[in-house]
């Protein structure tokens, strides 16, 4: 027990993490794909066909990597917020803090697990995205690269909303509050060419716009910045979240009195 | 006996969470050594700070000084060698609601970094009696077997100590017999045991050695025995063949008093003096015309000498 990673445990949270999404994979699965569906249905087929193309993409198609992305973040910060705050409110982390296991293994477990869902799903929304509108891959390794780092961040936020959040509410009110407007406002629907400025420069200090760019790039090959940009600024915001869960684990803040 | 857990000077102040809560200290300087081996039990009012001590060498509240070391290894620099020997049954019952018994007890394996054995799962769910519903639903366990969860789950890492934090609150005088028993069984394996408890009876009947702790300050450690033999005052009650209305004047050096309605003579006396008094007192009794059908003598608990000690203004 003194090898240098608790490999095993690593392992069992991120099984139990798992076997409690697919314990409920249903809801879990359907109501994303619900809502992807009624956005393609609203935006892509009924105002889609009064809609340009952009960038020499149908607009139905153009949606795509935007609804995959909102999708993605939305997932990402509840399930991983979730999978951490649930055990804090029925106190079961009781035995997570009194293990032989470090932070680093900790947050593979839960937030490796909610990175995995987040993954699959997109799949799944991409998948469903194909019986409405034409989708076209063009660099499949970077959108895997995109996705994943995507899923990863902000299921790292979301891991620190969980330990932050000290009641139901505040699980809630930072994805209302912040990730939703940050994502609607970031290019899901639209490029940020056609914003006005100064709307258009204020943009650029949305983060997610960086994601969702290079993401889209990784489709048609269209962004509104550079490629090089998107996978530096989303790199940044990995490191700075596993600086502030670094941080968290070395006070113990609010996991330990 | 060689020490397996030493915890020195060990003082926790719970930070105030304004604007309700003031800070408070919950442990004073706390220090002890647990023996290889021995059953201890830790006894103390409501808030004394048993859960907090325990909470710490477990490492799920951090101390705001002092050291524990578990079997030679820090429990903060070198947690893992630490916390990798402990096992953990928590006073309160935490379970996940909607997984299965089985699945909840391996994963506690698991988290501890043991492969895999469900031969050793099975054995301690058989000990626990809890094999027939291994593939229930842990919300569907009444209290007691949640009780028994809670113990399997600390068991399937195979601790080398194990806290057992209140094992018997909440369950029945058959099922608390069956624990003392599994408890007994698991010390003659070699396993360490820590408990606290406020059935004194239990700290009586199980315990090699007793701490009692009280507002965070532990002021006293030792052997049940010896604690009984060092507190305890004895009684002696001679029944009398006839009523007595006063204590005779000639008998007022005696520490007596009358019950049973005057049919008994009661005298207490420190098993720890040189002299009990008693051969002395049978004397002045018969002088003083008094006649007995019966005498009996009579051991102080734990219990009383219990709250003895809590009663005691404390300097
Ligand atoms: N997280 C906390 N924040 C502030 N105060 C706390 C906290 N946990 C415990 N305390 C206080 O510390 C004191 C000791 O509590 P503790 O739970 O250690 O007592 P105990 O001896 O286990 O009591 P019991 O027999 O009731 O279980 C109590 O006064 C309690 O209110
Ligand atoms: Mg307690």
């Amino acid at each position: 027990m003194t090898a240098a990673m608790n490999v095993q445990a690593v392992k069992s949270i991120y099984r139990f993490e798992m076997s409690r999404w697919f314990r409920t994979v249903g809801q879990s699965v359907l109501s994303p794909v619900i809502s992807t569906s009624l956005y393609f249905i609203v935006f892509g087929a009924a105002i889609g066909s009064l809609m340009q193309d952009i960038g020499g993409v149908a607009y139905g198609s153009f949606l795509v990597p935007g609804l995959v992305m909102l999708m993605l973040l939305t997932q990402s910060v509840s399930n991983a917020s979730f999978g951490i705050y649930f055990p804090k409110f029925t106190g079961t982390i009781y035995e997570i803090l009194s293990a032989p296991v470090s932070f680093v293994e900790i947050v593979l477990g839960y937030v490796g697990a909610a990175a995995t869902k987040s993954v699959l799903l997109g799949f799944i929304i991409m998948a469903t995205a194909t019986l409405f509108v034409p989708v076209e891959i063009q660099h499949p390794l970077w959108m895997l690269t995109f996705l994943v780092l995507t899923a990863l961040t902000f299921s790292l936020l979301g891991f620190i909303i969980g330990i932050w959040a000290d009641g139901f509410e505040k699980l809630s009110l930072v994805p209302t509050l912040i990730i939703t407007p940050l994502t609607f406002l970031g290019g899901s629907f639209y490029s940020i060419e056609m914003l006005p400025e100064p709307w258009q420069t204020l943009t650029l200090f949305n983060p997610v716009v960086y994601l969702i760019s290079g993401f889209r790039w990784s489709f048609y090959g269209i962004s509104d910045v550079g490629v090089g940009v998107s996978l530096g600024m989303t790199l940044f915001f990995l490191g700075l979240c596993l600086a502030v869960v670094a941080r968290i684990f070395a006070t113990g803040y609010r996991l330990k009195s | 006996m060689p020490t397996i857990l030493s915890v020195a000077n060990l003082s926790k102040t719970y930070a105030p969470r304004p604007p309700r809560q003031a800070a408070f200290e919950a442990l004073k300087n706390v220090n002890l050594d647990i023996q290889r081996g021995e059953i201890f039990a830790l006894l103390g009012p409501n808030g004394a700070g048993k859960t907090t001590l325990i909470s710490i060498v477990c490492g799920i509240v951090t101390a705001s000084s002092g050291k524990v070391t578990v079997d030679g290894f820090d429990n903060v620099t070198q947690y893992r060698e630490a916390r990798s020997r402990i096992g953990l049954v928590p006073q309160e019952l935490h379970t996940d609601a909607f997984e299965s018994v089985w699945k909840t007890i391996s994963f506690s394996r698991g988290l501890w970094g043991l492969p895999p054995n469900p031969a050793h799962i099975e054995k301690v769910m058989r000990d626990l009696s809890l094999w027939d519903k291994k593939d229930n639903r842990v919300m569907t366990l009444s209290g007691g077997m949640k009780r028994r969860l809670m113990i399997a789950k600390a068991l399937a890492h195979e601790p080398n100590i194990l806290f057992l934090d209140e094992p018997t609150a909440g369950v029945d005088v058959e099922l608390r017999k069956d624990m003392w028993n599994l408890v007994r069984g698991l010390r003659a394996s070699g396993v360490t045991i820590i408990l606290t408890t406020h059935y004194i009876q239990e700290a009586e009947e199980m315990a090699d050695r007793v701490g009692i702790i009280t507002k965070g300050e532990l002021i006293l450690v030792e052997q049940k025995a010896a604690l009984m033999e060092k507190l305890g005052s004895k009684q002696l009650a001679l029944h009398l063949a006839s009523k007595l209305d006063a204590i005779p004047a000639s008998l007022s050096a005696y520490k007596l008093s009358l019950a049973a309605g005057g049919t008994d003579l009661v005298y207490e006396y420190d098993t720890k003096g040189e002299r009990t008094g008693i051969t002395a007192l049978l004397q002045d009794v018969a002088a003083a015309g008094i006649r007995f059908k019966d005498v009996e003598t009579k051991e102080s608990s734990l219990e009383e000498i219990f709250v003895g000690l809590l009663r005691e203004p404390r300097p």
